[in-house]
């Protein structure tokens, strides 16, 4: 090809990725800071947007570790044994990856609502899913389900299971092999997962949003306050969360290209894994 | 333990949906997705994918190809630059691009509440599908057949047509479908820029979004299942269609 083709083509494509990506990003950095530093800390230290970062990240803290360890399991189910259905449990793990978040959502208040499957069970036992916490928890789960499933999958299929058989063999039990042999192999692949679900799970939005009610201090998660902020004509405290939740994707790609690297994941892998934010 | 977990979180949703959507049969079915504003809705949505997967299409591999076969200072971090639109939530891409293309822009463009603002915001969130499905299979592309071609007086578009085009046409449909599926589905990135105006600008997640608000359920029930629909049918056609023409792609 010649030069200057070359160069065209490289400019069209830079000059495509910068008026899509790279400039609304600088801009709203300038936004964030226009007017300085103090302004952006009264809105950082709003007791509102305090509340809306600790409770995503209390949502984080019980939906990562349940999914890495069912999703492990999933793994491990789908890999190591053969039962009739296994295909289906492969596509209901991939599912969520197919369905709208909001179509999660209202599928979740269909099942746990009050005028829902289990409404009425629900209700006598006086647990409330939808409009509480809980829902929120249950709506990050089935969005951020399949990362670590999908990451260790791959990961099993190729290691093959001889050296759990000869760890068998020798006289280790199921866990034994596990804890010793199975998770050193797959270490990385469920990192990879992990970072992948905490990312989803702390931006999670069209979900969560259906099944919070949305109440400003109690059931808003840091997404749902960009939004209600922005709504509200705050500009500067959405625009310090959007940052806030920005500069956390940064260092998620900032990990992921890191462990990418460590576990030896190619770009192949990665295209069937990346899908994170919704 | 494992099939409870499954079930309370997917198998058990899914069921009640497509219980609501069908309940009452086929004849309730049509009325709640003929409405008039479910049609617009549904419309919207599957004509800005259209667009969207076809810049994917064409911007993607320019991407992979300029990433691949060209050098530059800065390249990896354009590389990395990719992926951004997957690690940021939704809400953010929306609130980036409304700060640039939105009103006040320093730019002096506003596509706030039209609908070249919902086809930005997905153009934004699906950038990586089709860039990072082709990316590979450029890389382990034999250079041999482009050499073979331009030594018997190929010129450079009728190598990359003739030769190099059909091998990554999988990548790209794959790509693509992928594509099309997250935008049938997008919502958070929209719903900010958009503005939601019915028959304007409301599209079909958000249209469920709102139904859910009335406790509408069979309508937003009848106008999900028609989403899904369209996103598993294409994500299937591509998946069949990758198959028939390479089978390295696992």
């Amino acid at each position: 090809m010649s030069a200057s083709g070359r160069l065209s083509l490289r400019l069209l494509a830079l000059g495509y990725l910068a008026a899509l990506l790279l400039a609304p990003a600088l801009m709203l950095f300038y936004r964030t800071f226009e007017h300085g530093l103090a302004p952006v800390w009264q809105a950082i230290t709003a007791p509102n947007a305090l509340h809306a970062l600790l409770l995503s990240l209390q949502i984080v803290a019980i939906v990562v570790p349940l999914n890495t360890a069912f999703g492990i399991g999933i793994a491990l189910l789908i890999e190591r044994r053969r039962f009739p259905g296994r295909a289906l449990v492969g596509m209901l793990v991939d599912l969520p990856f197919a369905i709208s978040p909001v179509i999660v959502g209202l599928s979740l208040v269909l099942v746990y609502g009050r005028t829902g499957w289990l409404g009425d069970w629900l209700s006598q036992h006086g647990i409330e899913v939808i409009f509480s916490v809980p829902g929120m928890v249950l709506a990050t789960a089935v969005v951020s389900l399949p990362f670590v499933a999908r990451e260790t999958i791959p990961v099993l299929r190729e290691i093959g299971s001889d050296a759990e058989h000869a760890a068998a063999t020798l006289g280790a039990g199921p866990w034994q092999t596990f804890w010793r042999v199975t998770l050193p192999a797959i270490r990385w692949a469920v990192s990879y997962g992990v970072v992948l679900s905490t990312a989803r799970a702390l931006g999670e939005f069209g979900a969560v949003s259906i099944v919070s009610g949305n109440v400003e201090g109690k059931t808003q998660t840091l997404p749902l306050y960009v939004s209600d902020q922005f709504e509200n004509f705050n500009l500067t405290g959405a625009y310090v969360a959007t940052a806030l939740l920005a500069l956390l994707a940064l260092l998620t790609l900032l990990a992921m290209s890191l462990l990418a690297r460590r576990a030896g994941l190619d770009t192949l892998d990665r295209t069937n894994t990346l899908e994170v934010s919704a | 333990m494992l099939t409870l977990y499954l079930s309370a979180l997917v198998l058990l949703p899914v069921a009640a949906l497509l219980a609501q959507a069908s309940h009452g049969g086929a004849s309730s079915f049509r009325p709640e997705i003929s409405s008039r504003e479910a049609v617009a809705a549904i419309e919207l949505t599957l004509s800005s994918s259209a667009i969207v997967v076809a810049v994917n299409a064409l911007f993607g591999t320019l991407l992979a190809w300029v990433l691949v076969r060209d050098s530059f200072p800065g390249r990896r971090i354009v590389d990395a630059l990719i992926d951004l639109p997957f690690a940021l939530p939704t809400i953010v891409a929306g609130v980036l691009l409304l700060a640039l293309y939105g009103k006040n822009g320093p730019t002096g463009i506003d596509v706030a509440f039209t609908r070249a603002a919902v086809v930005l915001a997905l153009l934004f969130v699906t950038l990586p599908f089709v860039v990072r499905s082709v990316q590979p299979v450029l890389i382990e592309l034999d250079r041999s057949m482009e050499e073979a071609a331009r030594s018997l007086g190929a010129k450079g578009f009728t190598v990359f047509r003739r030769i190099v085009l059909p091998n990554l046409t999988p990548a790209i449909l794959s790509g693509a479908a992928l594509s099309f599926a997250r935008a049938v589905g997008e919502y958070g990135s929209i719903v900010l820029i958009s503005g939601n105006l019915p028959f304007r600008t409301e599209v079909g997640s958000v249209y469920v979004f709102n139904q859910v608000s009335n406790s509408d359920f069979p309508a937003a029930s009848a106008v999900s299942v028609v989403l899904l629909a369209a996103a598993l049918i294409v994500l299937g056609a591509a998946t069949l269609a990758t198959h028939a023409r390479s089978r390295h792609v696992r």
